[in-house]
């Protein structure tokens, strides 16, 4: 039997969990130094979680911005988080309730998500501002999340996989039964996966923990709070 | 006034973005700092040969104690958010105007030195090498950015420019490309305490004036005091409040507002500057250098509690590092924060119905407000968040009948720069500054046509001379713009009201 799938599979989760592990203690080994919330923002923590909070769900400083890329992106990301959570049935057994009822849910936003990939590349090619700040890698990215997307559709209504076979393929990676992996567009699915989750530490993926950690949002308004003696002062 | 080189914009009922004009911008660049400038503040006096090695090794330095600078140069995907959101885009349509292509400048030389893809696959990921031509873009685009903020609140991360922007003229600083404008005043506040260099003598002088001024003109007894020992109140206030004009009007209506309330003041020779310019290279240790000025007097002079006056960049530097740079300020009354804005000591007054007005004093005047960046987007006022955009306007309704609001895209947290802060109030530059000013004149040009606004106020010293400055290219009356408490000045009744 085939071991590189096993092989390849334990790889990409190494250098996504290490990697990421690595960027975000030194984001965090970097101090924070002089305030920089931009105001109006909270003064408490609370206050910063809530306006997190609607960061991360409504991408509400993007709807300010732009309406078209508010509505792309966030139907993009909506759709990604559907599709993501419907994947859990391939790695729990038995496969929770709740999965079971998104099932249809998550098998129609891949088109959605498709959709706000091919809307945001549109944008990309089509707005000379957009054009001008991108690189190649932001076509890439595009491309490489479409072919993901694209495949992940295919085997949803064209080309079926053998699902049983993949479940006994991932379960097994968890308790080192290893077996083999069914072949078709699963392949291409997985292997565009895996490219996407090793480069999400040294790429503009890293926008994930930064929504987070950055300064001027994710810190509450500290002005004029009074702070300890400074050294001879 | 000589004729400007460039066709100043034409007004536009909205600032929409202009076509892209590549390099439309690439000429514009600050005067370079000679070698004493710079070699007053730690800096070498000219390009040194090593200038590779120690730009890298500072950004190499400044990643390390700057989470912010880290996180923005890693989280930005590129998705376009910002490009239509910089005064200076939409003034001048020069692309590396737009926030994230000014980003890139320092963001490629960060990829190609320090981030695996970078070395590896370079082009494809948008790195480039440190050149000198990479470094003279720095030093024309980095001086094209007032570090106003207004593109961090339209980006879904808060990704704030204005931190590359510090970040790459530090390092520019670093390798002997300082800024002759910048870098001369924060000299002159280390010899002399001002950024206009006034000795304290000079100081007197006018503040006699000013006194003899409002006596003739109001027949009463308002001082103008300075180094006053056991002063309650110390001003900490911006140099050109002293003599500029309309600054001067706004520095009349502070000491009214402290004559007619019955408190005593003092201006301070030592301290005799709100504004921070070591702000606008991020430089912490010339931040602190310069506050400390403000710890002295406060020692000094023993007075109870610290006011600053109208000044943008000030109040951030005051609001948001004075308690860490140069605190704590323990011995201070504790029944106020520790500094306040004139506007939240004046609005408290306001409260107390301790002042009374004569509003049909300003019944000549349609107002509108100008919110100045540092104050909407660094800094806050009042006990809420917000108080920044509330507390002004509430005090110029108090003294005036007449205010309108500009758009709604262009006040409060989304306000445009006047043009000219960061560093950048300088002749040089004056295309860039009157090309930035455009969205702002577009607002106003709005409410002078549909409410007839003839006054638009403001708490900015910057705002006030850029605005002086650029108003009339545009065809706006120069003396259009004033301070918040040049409208108190108008309006309070002196003497008859003490409590």
């Amino acid at each position: 039997m085939d071991l590189a799938p096993a092989i390849l599979a334990y790889l990409v989760t190494a250098v996504l969990v290490l990697g990421l592990a690595w960027r975000i203690a030194k984001f965090m080994r970097a101090p924070v130094g002089l305030p920089i919330a931009v105001t109006p923002a909270p003064r408490t923590s609370a206050g910063v979680a809530w306006r997190l909070t609607k960061e991360v769900l409504v991408f509400a400083s993007l709807f300010q911005s732009n309406k078209w890329t508010w509505f792309f992106g966030w139907i993009f990301h909506a759709a990604l988080a559907l599709v993501l959570l419907r994947h859990l049935r391939y790695f729990l057994e038995p496969v929770p309730t709740w999965v079971l009822w998104l099932q249809p849910w998550g098998r129609y936003a891949g088109f959605a998500m498709v959709f706000g990939l091919l809307g945001l590349w549109a944008r990309r090619l089509l707005v000379a501002r957009v054009r001008f700040i991108s690189t190649p890698s932001d076509h890439l990215m595009l491309l490489l999340l479409g072919l993901i997307g694209f495949s992940g559709l295919m085997m949803s209504f064209v080309i079926h996989t053998d699902l049983i076979a993949l479940k006994r393929f991932t379960l097994g990676l968890f308790t080192f039964e290893w077996s083999a992996l069914p072949g078709g567009p699963l392949l291409v699915h997985l292997l565009a996966v895996g490219v996407l989750l090793m480069i999400v530490p040294v790429s503009k993926l890293l926008h994930v923990p930064g929504v987070f950690l950055s300064p001027s949002r994710a810190r509450a308004d500290t002005g004029r709070r009074p702070v300890a003696r400074r050294e001879g002062a | 006034m000589a004729t400007p080189s460039f066709a100043v914009p034409a007004l536009a009922e909205e600032s929409l973005p202009p076509p892209l004009q590549p390099g439309a911008m690439a000429h514009s660049k600050p005067y370079v700092a000679n070698k004493a400038i710079q070699e007053a503040l730690d800096y070498p006096g000219e390009l040194v040969s090593d200038w590779h090695d120690r730009a890298l090794t500072k950004l190499a330095e400044i990643l390390k104690r700057n989470r912010a600078l880290q996180v923005y140069l890693d989280a930005c995907v590129h998705c376009g958010a910002c490009t239509d959101k910089c005064h200076y885009f939409l003034g001048t349509g020069d692309p590396r105007n737009m926030p994230v292509a000014r980003q890139e400048l320092l963001r490629s030389v960060y990829r190609r030195h320090f981030t695996l893809p970078g070395k590896l696959f370079g082009s494809l990921v948008g790195a480039q090498e440190l050149t000198k031509e990479r470094l003279e873009e720095w030093y024309s685009y980095f001086y094209q950015c007032s570090e106003c903020r207004r593109c961090s609140v339209f980006c879904p991360y808060g990704i704030d420019t204005a931190e590359f922007t510090m970040a790459a003229r530090e390092v520019l600083n670093t390798v002997g490309m300082g800024q002759k404008y910048a870098n001369e005043i924060i000299g002159k506040v280390h010899r002399i305490g001002n950024n206009l260099g006034l000795p304290g003598p000079a100081l007197i002088d006018t503040l006699e004036g000013l006194e003899e001024d409002v006596k003739e003109e109001t027949g009463a007894e308002v001082r103008f005091p300075i180094d006053q020992q056991g002063a309650e109140v110390l001003l900490v206030t911006p140099s050109a409040d002293f003599f500029a004009e309309p600054h001067v009007e706004s520095l009349i209506g502070y000491a009214k507002v402290f004559h007619a309330a019955g408190i005593s003041w003092t201006l301070s020779s030592h301290a005799s500057e709100a504004g921070n310019f070591g702000l606008f290279t991020g430089n912490e240790a010339q931040m602190q250098k310069i506050s400390q000025r403000v710890r002295e007097a406060v020692l000094e002079l023993g007075v109870k509690r610290i006011v600053v006056g109208e000044c943008g960049h000030a109040w951030r530097v005051a609001y948001n590092y004075w308690q860490k740079l140069i605190g704590p300020f323990d011995f201070l009354d504790p029944r106020y924060p520790v500094p306040q804005h004139i506007c939240e000591f004046t609005h408290e007054l306001i409260e107390r119905q301790a002042l009374v007005f004569d509003k049909e004093a300003n019944d000549h005047r349609i107002i509108t407000f100008h919110d100045s960046c540092n104050v909407a987007r660094a800094s806050s006022m009042g006990k809420v968040p917000g108080g920044q955009f509330e507390l002004p306007r509430a005090i110029i309704r108090a003294v005036a009948n007449h205010f309108h609001e500009m758009a709604p895209d262009t006040i409060r947290e989304k306000t445009f720069c006047c043009g000219g802060g960061g560093g950048l109030l300088t002749d040089e530059l004056l295309e860039l500054r009157v090309k930035g000013a455009s969205p702002r004149m577009n607002a106003l040009k709005q409410v002078v046509d549909h409410h007839q606004v003839n006054f638009m106020a403001t708490i900015c010293a910057i705002c006030k001379a850029q605005f002086s400055k650029v108003l009339p290219m545009y065809g706006f009356e120069m003396g259009m713009v004033g301070g918040v408490h040049q409208l108190v000045s108008t309006a309070i009744r002196l003497g008859r009201n003490c409590e």
